[in-house]
């Protein structure tokens, strides 16, 4: 039997080594992934994901058992993956930067 | 209860709606235009129009199919009367599709007041034609259904996507034919949907398709992706691209097509909405209405919008279904949503059975049920300049391109309850 996953995250396809807040997740809060204890350091919004195991640089994330890009920074296990730390194989990500300015996503 | 029940078209094509559409010419008289619908508020009485002075093939493609389209029964255009646009060759192809058609050019009727009460009169006669039409029994086969996303976040791959393409498969088996686009929101998707394409030549277009929205994307120094896909969760295109790509179900690839190509057979089409050759007049579609526009344009009846953010908008011509990802923005946003499909992520329903839903309200709405965003008013419409090259010999597989606006129906399937 596979090792027991907080219902609050979702695998969406055996591959992945990424999982789907299907809630929102207050810091301190402690969520088993695949049988482990790890505590949430930051809030995580719903929809937004999180590593399923420890991530090194050059890593590929899977969700939808497919590639969504390229680990930038290496990732903990349970750490929200996100702009700062995964970038596209494809197109650069351009985001709100304070809500005013429209910027490229850096990953120095 | 038949599958569908329609309006009865010269062309052999069924509407789902009977609108009266008011056309402008060139944005000097979509003013004018826009005044004559508003005395028809709350009626079907629908703007369109394209605001360019200057001549574009695609424009005139797009007005001629969309003035042809299954749900318009009848035409007003409104000219200035000095815009290059070919307004006596559009009216001739309205006519010949056997719809009334009126054209007002305001220079020669003697200004705003005086075609603005013409406009008014002709609408009004026409409105009392189209009310005497009945609807008749409509197939499946004769249906086409289109789906966009727009607003999307990380619930929208996870919940109304997937579940738009289970409906997609239901369509789809009982003879439908069945829209996808946005080739640009499909870069990392190209792979997967070669190995579904009806043929490999088919695949290969497919595959040169989506290059060539990369390349004009990067072009343009943008992909597709909006900072409020961010806050909901994206990180990457082909992140947002793979949601989106749910939407289009298990079923084969038909066909690809470009904006006012109409599905030759029923099945699964994909629609090339990025020009073709040099970049031109700036993004491919600046808004999801210009993507809705374009959907229509190749005949489609109805849209299936899903929306994880919270989009409000419909659409003049189709009635656009709103399909809600997110269960807080379906809290929030109600009124203006058709299906909550969010309670997936709540253990409240599963896929296949909001999959279920869709179709059930996509029969509800071709019987003349309102979505939420007609009964709200919502009419947006948005046309702009763009250039494309004919597609290639290998993108309808399935039967040789027909010659439109006629849409040949395979008359071989039975059209399922």
């Amino acid at each position: 039997m596979t090792p027991a996953t907080d219902p609050r995250l979702l695998l969406l396809n055996p591959a992945d080594n990424c999982l789907v807040a299907c809630r929102a997740l207050p810091a301190g809060e402690t969520l088993l992934i695949d049988g482990e204890p790890v505590t949430l350091p930051r809030p995580v919004a719903m929809a937004h994901k999180l590593a399923r195991r420890a991530l090194a640089v050059g890593d590929k994330v899977l969700r939808y058992g497919a590639v969504i890009g390229s680990v930038q920074r290496p990732i903990a296990r349970g750490e929200h993956i996100h702009t700062n730390n995964l970038g596209s194989d494809y197109l650069p990500t351009y985001t709100l930067h304070d809500g005013s300015r429209y910027v490229l996503t850096q990953h120095d | 209860m038949p599958a569908l029940a329609g309006f009865p078209r010269a062309d052999g094509r069924k509407g789902i709606r009977n609108v009266v559409a008011v056309a402008y010419l060139v944005e000097c008289a979509h003013f004018v235009a826009h005044e004559v619908t508003l005395a028809f508020r709350g009626e079907p009485v629908h703007l369109v129009g394209f605001p360019g002075c200057y001549p574009n093939a695609y424009a005139d493609k797009m007005m001629r199919r969309l003035l042809t389209h299954p749900n318009v029964g009848a035409v007003l255009l409104v000219s200035l009367g000095c815009e290059s646009f070919d307004k006596r060759g559009l009216e001739a192809e309205v006519a010949a599709s056997g719809r009334p058609v009126h054209t007002l050019t305001i220079q020669e009727r003697g200004g705003t007041r005086k075609t603005l009460a013409e406009g008014v009169e002709w609408v009004r006669w026409a409105l009392a034609e189209l009310d005497a039409q009945p609807r008749v029994p409509m197939r499946w086969d004769e249906l086409i259904v289109a789906t966009v996303c727009g607003g999307s976040d990380g619930t929208s791959g996870i919940t109304a996507n997937p579940a738009v393409g289970r409906a997609f498969d239901t369509l789809i088996a009982r003879g439908a034919a069945c829209i996808f686009e946005e080739t640009g929101e499909l870069v990392g998707c190209e792979f997967h949907m070669q190995r579904r394409a009806a043929t490999p030549e088919l695949g290969d277009e497919i595959v040169r398709c989506v290059a060539k929205a990369a390349r004009y994307y990067e072009t343009l120094g943008h992909g597709s992706f909006a900072p409020g896909n961010a806050d909901g969760g994206l990180t990457t295109q082909e992140e947002k691209s793979l949601g989106a790509y749910a939407k289009s179900g298990d079923s084969p690839i038909s066909g690809l097509i470009k904006p006012g190509d109409i599905p030759p057979t029923g099945g699964l089409y994909l629609l090339d909405v990025v020009p073709d050759g040099e970049v031109r007049f700036g993004f491919p579609n600046i808004s999801d209405n210009a993507e809705i526009v374009e959907l229509i344009a190749c005949g489609a009846h109805l849209t299936l919008f899903t929306t994880g953010r919270g989009s409000v908008v419909g659409s003049a011509i189709s009635p656009v279904i709103k399909v809600c990802a997110n269960p807080d923005t379906y809290d929030r946003l109600a009124d203006d949503m058709d299906v909550n499909a969010g309670r997936i992520l709540h253990g409240a329903a599963t896929l296949d059975e909001v999959g279920a839903e869709i179709v059930a309200l996509v029969q509800d709405v071709g019987h003349g049920r309102e979505t939420a965003s007609e009964s709200l008013g919502h009419r947006e419409f948005i046309l702009t300049y763009k250039a494309f090259e004919p597609i290639g010999p290998s993108c309808l597989p399935l039967s040789l391109p027909v010659s439109l606006p006629i849409r040949a129906m395979p008359s071989t399937q039975q059209a399922t309850p």
